[in-house]
């Protein structure tokens, strides 16, 4: 069997601000459901995805305790599809710039996220069949 | 032959920059470049079949193949029979389809 | 492994960050010896003019130092043999003059975009 391919991602979106998140998602999701080997360079706002602090909540507008609302934590998004991915057969490595992380205050990460540096992205991308930049406006 | 996935996330009603995936699919196709544009998010407002499309509707006429996600057209209540005959519901697949296949592949 | 850098988001988040990310990106990933090309479009053409300056911020009592120079980082990026384009028509469209535009940075047609484009190995659009 032909090996899987090892896709590259570069994203750059905060949780919770953009539509660009689920798209997103919803490639690496597809991806590792193949069992590919994903890698995420995550630059600027993206590193605060993995963020191992976040908090769900309730939702008051609609009447509903945080285990109703259970409220989507980009963190259990990165976690679970780095499962997803490992069980298929492949991977997800997910990097987050250094500095990015530094400047934002967002050190205390989910297990499985490295710390990386901006030029990791381009030897990410170079050791990869395909690579795409989803930038943020 | 080069191939293209061109990933417009932007609807021409809202950003100024409307013009610039379709006119990129249209100068590859000219060039011989085989071209596809897939709508997503905002991107697929202009799937209706009585929107106003602007450069869109001669990247269609040049040849250019127009796909949109079906999720985000779900996601804003576009159905099946509101949707132009000439753009086509696909899962995100594509993409990673795409990219796996080596095909060059822009998000705008 | 050839990338074009296509850099249309312009001065967001440059005043905290104190550069262009993407511009600051290239630089770096051109230090791991990355082949890189750099095409300026939509207002990031702005980028390539002279006399830019974000210099004098203060918020209270704290001082920006090391405001953003952009025209410099574009200079410097050249310097390590990166080559930078700007987009003509979108220079056109902005009022931009070409006497404006910093030395080394070359105007970009349209189809000269496209064969850009073509020629290139990785096309990350910013």
């Amino acid at each position: 069997m032909a090996d899987k391919p090892t896709l590259t991602f570069a994203f750059m979106d905060p949780p919770y601000e953009t539509g660009r998140t689920a798209t997103f998602f919803r490639m690496l999701d597809i991806s590792a459901r193949r069992g590919y080997h994903i890698k995420v360079f995550a630059y600027e706002g993206a590193v605060a995805l993995p963020f191992s602090l976040q908090k769900a909540h309730a939702n008051s507008v609609h009447g509903r305790d945080a285990a109703e609302e259970n409220h989507p934590l980009p963190k259990d998004w990165v976690a679970s599809l780095m499962a997803e991915a490992e069980k298929n057969g492949g991977s997800l490595n997910w990097v987050n710039c250094g500095l990015c992380v530094d400047e934002r205050g967002v050190n205390a990460a989910i297990d499985g996220v490295s710390r990386g540096s901006p030029s990791d992205f381009w030897k990410l991308a170079a050791a990869s069949e395909n690579s795409l930049v989803i930038p943020t406006r | 032959m080069s191939k293209y996935l061109l990933i417009e996330s932007r609807d021409p009603y809202e950003s100024g920059d409307g013009d610039f995936i379709p006119s990129l699919a249209a100068q590859l196709t000219a060039k011989g470049k085989e071209v596809t544009i897939l709508l997503v998010q905002n991107g697929v407002l202009p799937a209706r079949t009585n929107a106003e499309r602007g450069k869109l509707s001669q990247a269609l006429e040049a040849g250019v193949t127009v796909l949109a996600d079906s999720f985000s057209l779900r996601e804003r209540g576009i159905g099946d029979s509101d949707i132009a005959p000439t753009i086509r519901p696909v899962q995100l697949d594509v993409v990673i389809d795409a990219m796996a296949d080596g095909i060059k592949t822009i998000w705008h | 492994m050839k990338a074009l850098q296509i850099v249309e988001s312009a001065y967001r988040g440059t005043i905290e960050e104190q550069d262009d990310t993407i511009i600051w990106l290239s630089h770096a990933m051109k230090g791991a010896g990355a082949d890189l090309t750099v095409a300026l479009r939509g207002n990031a053409v702005n980028y390539a003019v002279k006399g830019q300056s974000a210099a004098g911020l203060a918020f209270g009592e704290w001082q920006q130092t090391q405001a953003p120079d952009i025209e410099h980082d574009l200079t410097s990026l050249m310097g390590k043999g990166v080559k930078i384009y700007v987009m003509e028509a979108d220079l056109a469209s902005r009022g931009i003059s070409r006497d404006k535009v910093v030395d080394g940075v070359d105007l970009l047609s349209f189809d000269d975009f496209v064969d850009l484009i073509e020629e290139s190995d990785r096309i990350w659009h910013w």
